[in-house]
This record gives structure tokens, C-alpha cells and sequence, in this order.
């Protein structure tokens, strides 16, 4: 297969799309790099073409081919191509993209049991139409040897077909069996198998009635049952590796002099990490050189920059601002702050994986029920008949061909599917299989502040309060740095217009702010302490001018889009809203006010986070949790369901059942609306399917079920609750 | 009637030959990007050349 892959890729672009296995093996001889990048907002064949000249215009990369099915890009690029600098080139033509790490995702990219799944119902379509093909003569009225003879043949087409294509069933059923449980398989594995053995006999005899096509098409509905099952959950399963993968964690280590690039699971306690301004904390740690501030909202939900200088610890996931730091590691990997809250989640988890579907419900009743009426249909028949053996068998075979899950086994898969996939083309992933069952029964909706409703993209607020020269310096001060302050207030300031003063030795001090002279005087732009100005309450940054009195610019979290339409969407589908968040009161109750959430918690500790939504699910309540920092995990995983942005720390993500891979809110409500639909569609499907087992049980009970009529209603119930399924869309 | 006997064999053929194709198809990838193949095919863009 490997050498075949050259000839591919330059006859044919169009095959270019090799597996993981193939392109590593020729990656190894030519020495080029394959990096993966996941795209969340492509949606066209206008983005495949942007996105594939895009990436083709940078220097170094040799092939580029978009997956629009896996919103995905893999390129092959010489080994100097940083996939930072693609994702910089990919921004600058208007796409997010993420670096997604390739060994997590091989095992999802070589789909073997998919592709054996398909196979196996491709092999079963096939058996099943030729015997219904040969069926249909028989039905209308072959005789003697001209039916001996279809029977035959059907028999040779059917046997192998089953001993191929139904192995998933039975060995399912072993599987319970062994463990002397029933599930669907087992009532499933019984039919085909006894439909199959009693025809063959019947053939033999010369019988009248063979069920060979009923066993092959009831093999066939339920592997495409079991095949868009399968396609749900590695979608899904794929989806939380990629999440794994997203943030491919390396940190810098400084071992004497030199520096290098390594995973964060190489380094040990004692080591020395370099953190440069704007990236994120590998490790726990000390500082044990620099001054910088940092951002901890990902972890508290504090929007303040907090100081920090030599002996200060800091934790895994702060993000450094402004000084380039070195840091003692403390701890690292699982042992690290970013871990500890693990314990936590795995506690609120457990309760959570209590939870049984509606398919699980439904196979409870129905896999007994199935078998006891097959056994009541022979017992009584053979009671009736006087012994005859062979009719009752054939009665009670008809029973459980037509009472077999053949509709139950697609009721679920079919509309869960459709669902997954409008929710998808939406930007949202679906984790977890009955997240989407659970959705549909929230009646409350917790929204963490810091980085779920707001960007934490910090907005300037009182433009207007300042003079405009005060302006025209702060504008010259901000532009020297890329704290997240000075970067709002740049853009606020450019958009007002305002031109930058001249100022003359102009420089940052790190964890402090900017200084210069402007007109011989000394002015400073940073924190309050350090321009011997008051501190207030709200995140603000504060500029002094010569022996002027020191003025402030304050700031206030940008909304994230689309939150608004969500929160007042939610609130008239008559859902509660409370806002939990560790930011300080005022900033809380600003948002709240802003969104017209009257119930709203600030200050609020991790463990208050969980206990909250343990208190209003004790009185009750099903909570949708929406958060996205270390301190809402917990109380993600203690919520009935939970949804995260993308955006999140891969902590708080993979705890959610539901991430939001664009930037906006707005689908949040149309979720909702979503998955009630789904699971009122799952209900009428059972109710379809248990419309036609009313029918076709007493017919098959009194013993004139014919193959006829086994045929037509599993093929009516299977198509009717497929289309039902379809009718999501 | 005896016409079966050739018709039956040419029918299970023909059959297996569209089975074959649907295997080819499934081991050449054709399946890994269906969305992305419906989308490329009204794509305005094309090379002279194919790419090396």
C-alpha cells in the first residue's frame, strides 16, 4: 500500500486524502512534516479553496487537503513549517484553526470497525435483495420444484451472508449471555438464527414457507441501525481526542545555558521553565526570575491582572502577560493544580453516568417480552396442534421475526444522528451519547461570567471622562505594550480617532506598566500602586502625567457575541437563568444587569460552583451548566449536562458533554429547541414501532403470519421510522 | 422456465459486481470525506497540471 501512495497523490488529487499509517511511513522517508490542523468554521466549498490556497501560499508547505466531513486540514510541509505559522496565515484569511496532535487522532482516522460495519451491511443489502428478488416469485405463486429450487438458492445466498454479516449480533450476545444477562442482541441473534435453521429445514422437506429473506433484511436493518450508531458515537469519540489533542502541550526548559522545546510529561520537579509573555503556564511553580503580571481568569473567573514577581507560586493555566518568567517547577503533569481538581469531576461524574437512555429503558422491557412471547406462541401451538413440533416452531419463529427490535434498533441511531449533524453544521459537538437526551429535559441554565458570556476581552468604558491630551499620551504609553489593557485601550483610543503624543524613552517595566517622557516630564501608564494612585475596585489601568493627579481607565469584559439573544431566548422558552462566577460583586452584578439575570452569585469558590447546582438539582431542577474555567469543571460534571466553548481549558471541555466550537452563544437556545425535537421524534418511533407490533403480533400469534407478511412489516416499520428520523432536518 | 438457469447466475453476477465496486470504493477512502467531495465538485478552482 505504501508505494502505491506517490503514484496516488500526482495521478489523482482527489486520493490525496491518505490515511495516518501511509502518510507517516512516507514521512519517515522524506523527512517532511504532517501537521493537522481542526477547522470549526468551515462550512463551503468557498472555505476549501481559501483555505487550501491559503495554506499553499506559505513557504515550505507541499500538499494541503481539506476534510469538510471532519472539519479538518492535514498538510504535508517541509520540516522547518511551525503549525503556529499556519494558523497565523489561516487567521489572516478569516479562519480559526487548531493544532490537533496526530497520534491521539490515528486510531479515529483509520475507522476499522466502521469500515467493517459497512462493509458487513453492504455484504447483508446485498444477500437480501437478490432474496427477496427470488421471494417475490415465490410469493406469487411458484410451485413444486420451481420453488424447491428459490429455496435452494436462497439458501446458499443466505447462509454464508448471515454466518458473515450477523457476527456483531451474536457475539454481542455471547458477551451478555456468558454473563447470564439478556440485551437486544440476544432476542436479535435468536431470530436470525432460528429464521435461518427453521427455512433450511423447511427446504429440505419441501415446506411451503421459508423465512430466508426476512432473517437476511432483519440483519440488514438492524447493521444499518448499528452502522449510524457506530458513525455517532466515533464522531463523537473522535471529537474528544481532538479535544485532548487541541492544546498540544510543550513548555521550554533551561537546562544551563541553552533552551529547548519539551512536553510538559518530560519535565520534573526541580527543572527550569521559561514562560514567555502571552503564553500560558505549563506547570505549577515558582517564580524565580522576572516580574510580569498574570491572568488567572481561567482558573478563578478573576478578570484582574494579578503582580507577580520572584517567590511568587503560580499555577498551571495562568497566562503571563507581560516579563518573560523562569519558574522552579513544583509540580507538573498529574500532579499539577490543573489535575488536582480531578477528584472533584470524578466524583460528580459517577452520579451523572447513572443515567440510562431511552433505548436502554425500552430494551429492558422488550428483550424479555419478546422472548416470553415466543415461548407462550410454541407452548400454546404445541398445545393446540397436539405436538406438532414443527408448526409450533414455525409460528413461534414468525413471532419473533416480527416482534425483533428491527424499528427499535434504528429509532434511536436514526434521529440521534440527524441530530448530532444539524447540531454539528450549528458548531456544536455532541460528546457524549445521552447528552442529547439529557439537553432536551434542562428547566434551568447556569452561565458562568468570565470567558462564557464575556470574551475576556477587557473594553474600555469611560472614554469620555478624559481630557484629550491625557489621551493622546495614555494612546502613546499603551502602544508599547501588549498587555491585554494597553491592546483594549489601543483600539479603544483608534477608534476615537485620537493621534499618539511624541514621548521619548519609552519602556516597559514588566508586572508594573510603561514609562516615558513627554515634554520632560516622566509619565507612567499601569498599575495603581506603582502610579501612586488609588486602587479602585474595577479592573482599570491607571496613568499619571508629571505631579498631575493620577486618572484611571476602566474596563469592562466584552460580551461574548450572541449572548444576549441566548440568555433572552432561554428566558422565554421559560427556562431559569443564574449566573455563578469568582469574579468580585460589582463586575457580577454589572453583567447581570446587563443580561437581566436576576439570580446571580459572585465570589463564588469551585466547590460553591458544584454545591450550588447540587442544591437547585436537589430541589428538583435539571441544570444546564455552561462554563469554561478550572473553577466551573466541577460543577460542569455535577450538572445534569453541560456545555463549554472551545475555547476552554481542555480541563473544563473534557468534563462538558457539549462544546461550542464557534465564538458565538447564539446556538445555545436553538439546542435546546433541538433536542426536545429529537426526543419527542425518539418517542414517536417507538410508538410507531409498537403500532405495528399491535398489528402483527396477534396476526402472527394465530399462526397466518406468512414470509409475505413478516416482510412487509419490518420493512414498513423500519422505513416509517426512518423517515421520522429525517424529519428533523 | 429453463432460462433460469443462465438468468439466476447472470443476475447474482451482475450484483456481485456492484458489491465488488462498493468495496473498491470503501478501500480507496472514497467514504472519508463525502461532505468535502459534494462541495469540491462545483469548486471553480483548477490547475493545468496536477500537483506533484
Amino acid at each position: 500500500m505504501n508505494t502505491a501512495v506517490p503514484t496516488q497523490v500526482s495521478g489523482c488529487p482527489a486520493c490525496a486524502a491518505s490515511p495516518a499509517a501511509e502518510a507517516l511511513a512516507e514521512q519517515s522517508k522524506s523527512g517532511d512534516a504532517r501537521i493537522l490542523l481542526s477547522l470549526p468554521t468551515i462550512h463551503c466549498s468557498g472555505c476549501i479553496s481559501a483555505v487550501e490556497r491559503g495554506l499553499l501560499a506559505h513557504p515550505g508547505v507541499k500538499s494541503a487537503r481539506v476534510n469538510l466531513t471532519l472539519k479538518r486540514a492535514s498538510i504535508e510541509a517541509a520540516p522547518d513549517v511551525e503549525a503556529g505559522d499556519l494558523i497565523k496565515a489561516l487567521d489572516g484569511v478569516g479562519y480559526t484553526a487548531h493544532e490537533l496532535d496526530r497520534g491521539l487522532l490515528s486510531a479515529t482516522e483509520n475507522d476499522k470497525a466502521g469500515r467493517d460495519l459497512l462493509m458487513r451491511l453492504a455484504v447483508a443489502g446485498f444477500a437480501a435483495m437478490n432474496v427477496m428478488l427470488l421471494s417475490v416469485a415465490i410469493w406469487s405463486g411458484a410451485e413444486a420444484a420451481t420453488r424447491d429450487l428459490f429455496h435452494w438458492i436462497s439458501a446458499a445466498i443466505a447462509l454464508p451472508t448471515i454466518a458473515f454479516s450477523a457476527q456483531p449480533f451474536f457475539k454481542n450476545a455471547m458477551r451478555a449471555l456468558s454473563v447470564r444477562r439478556l440485551n437486544m442482541d440476544v432476542p436479535i441473534s435468536l431470530a436470525i438464527l432460528l429464521a435461518a435453521g427453521m427455512s433450511l429445514f423447511e427446504t429440505t422437506q419441501s415446506g411451503e414457507h421459508a423465512y430466508f429473506d426476512a432473517a437476511l433484511s432483519l440483519t440488514f436493518f438492524l447493521l444499518a441501525g448499528r452502522y449510524l450508531d457506530h458513525r455517532t458515537r466515533a464522531v463523537a469519540r473522535s471529537a474528544a481526542e481532538e479535544l485532548a489533542a487541541l492544546e498540544v502541550p510543550r513548555a521550554t526548559r533551561l537546562t544551563g545555558e541553552t533552551e529547548e522545546v519539551v512536553a510538559i510529561a518530560e519535565l520534573a520537579v526541580g527543572d527550569l521553565v521559561r514562560v514567555k509573555p502571552g503564553g500560558r503556564m505549563p506547570v505549577d511553580g515558582i517564580v524565580t526570575e522576572g516580574t510580569s503580571e498574570i491572568d488567572r481568569s481561567l482558573l478563578t473567573g478573576e478578570t484582574l491582572p494579578v503582580f507577580a514577581g520572584i517567590g511568587q507560586s503560580v499555577s498551571a493555566g495562568e497566562v503571563n502577560l507581560t516579563g518573560p518568567l523562569t519558574l522552579k517547577v513544583t509540580a507538573a503533569g498529574e500532579d499539577s493544580s490543573l489535575h488536582v481538581m480531578a477528584d472533584l469531576v470524578a466524583m460528580a461524574e459517577s452520579s451523572k453516568n447513572r443515567y440510562t437512555s431511552l433505548a436502554d429503558r425500552a430494551a429492558q422491557i422488550y428483550a424479555p417480552g419478546v422472548h416470553l412471547l415466543a415461548f407462550v406462541a410454541f407452548a400454546g401451538w404445541l398445545w393446540i396442534s397436539g405436538g406438532d413440533v414443527r408448526l409450533a416452531l414455525n409460528i413461534a419463529v414468525a413471532v419473533l421475526i416480527i416482534t425483533c427490535p428491527c424499528a427499535l434498533g434504528l429509532a434511536v441511531p436514526a434521529v440521534t444522528t440527524a441530530a448530532s449533524g444539524q447540531l454539528f453544521r450549528k458548531g456544536m459537538l455532541i460528546k457524549d451519547g445521552t447528552a442529547l437526551e439529557r439537553l432536551a429535559e434542562i428547566d434551568t441554565v447556569v452561565f458562568d461570567k468570565t470567558g462564557t458570556l464575556t470574551e475576556g476581552r477587557p473594553e474600555l468604558t469611560n472614554l469620555n471622562d478624559h481630557d484629550i491630551k491625557d489621551l493622546e499620551v495614555a494612546l502613546a504609553l499603551a502602544e508599547g505594550s501588549s498587555h491585554p489593557l494597553a491592546v483594549a485601550l489601543v483600539d479603544a483610543l483608534n477608534e476615537a480617532n485620537v493621534k499618539a503624543a511624541t514621548v521619548t524613552d519609552l519602556k516597559e517595566v514588566p508586572g508594573y506598566g510603561i514609562e516615558a517622557r513627554f515634554c520632560g516630564m516622566p509619565v507612567r501608564l499601569g498599575r495603581a500602586a506603582w502610579v501612586d494612585a488609588e486602587a479602585s475596585e474595577m479592573t482599570a489601568t491607571y496613568l499619571s502625567v508629571g505631579k498631575a493627579s493620577p486618572v484611571s481607565f476602566t474596563f469592562v469584559d466584552r460580551l461574548r457575541a450572541g449572548a444576549e439573544q441566548a440568555v433572552a431566548e432561554l428566558k422565554a422558552q421559560g427556562k431559569t437563568v443564574h449566573l455563578i462566577s469568582g469574579d468580585t460583586p460589582a463586575a457580577v452584578q454589572a453583567m447581570a444587569e446587563r443580561l437581566g439575570i436576576e439570580n446571580w452569585v459572585a465570589e463564588a469558590l469551585p466547590e460553591e460552583k458544584a454545591s450550588a447546582i447540587g442544591a437547585v438539582t436537589r430541589a428538583g431542577a435539571r441544570v444546564l451548566m455552561v462554563g469554561d474555567g478550572l473553577n466551573d469543571t466541577a460543577a460542569l460534571a455535577a450538572a445534569h449536562v453541560s456545555i463549554s466553548p472551545a475555547t476552554a481549558l481542555d480541563a473544563a471541555r473534557v468534563a462538558s458533554d457539549i462544546v461550542l466550537l464557534g465564538v458565538d452563544l447564539a446556538p445555545l437556545a436553538e439546542a435546546t429547541v433541538i433536542a426536545e425535537k429529537s426526543v419527542s421524534r425518539i418517542r414517536e418511533n417507538f410508538g410507531i414501532a409498537v403500532v405495528y407490533n399491535l398489528i402483527a403480533v396477534p396476526i402472527a400469534l394465530l399462526g397466518f403470519a406468512t414470509p409475505l407478511a413478516a416482510a412487509l412489516a419490518m420493512s414498513l416499520s423500519s422505513i416509517s421510522v426512518s423517515l421520522n428520523a429525517l424529519r428533523l432536518r | 422456465m429453463e432460462m433460469l438457469v443462465y438468468l439466476i447466475p447472470i443476475s447474482l453476477f451482475l450484483g456481485g459486481l456492484g458489491l465488488a465496486a462498493f468495496f473498491w470504493a470503501l478501500k480507496s477512502h472514497q467514504y472519508d470525506d463525502p461532505e468535502g467531495d459534494s462541495q469540491r465538485i462545483l469548486s471553480p478552482d483548477w490547475e493545468e497540471e496536477p500537483r506533484p
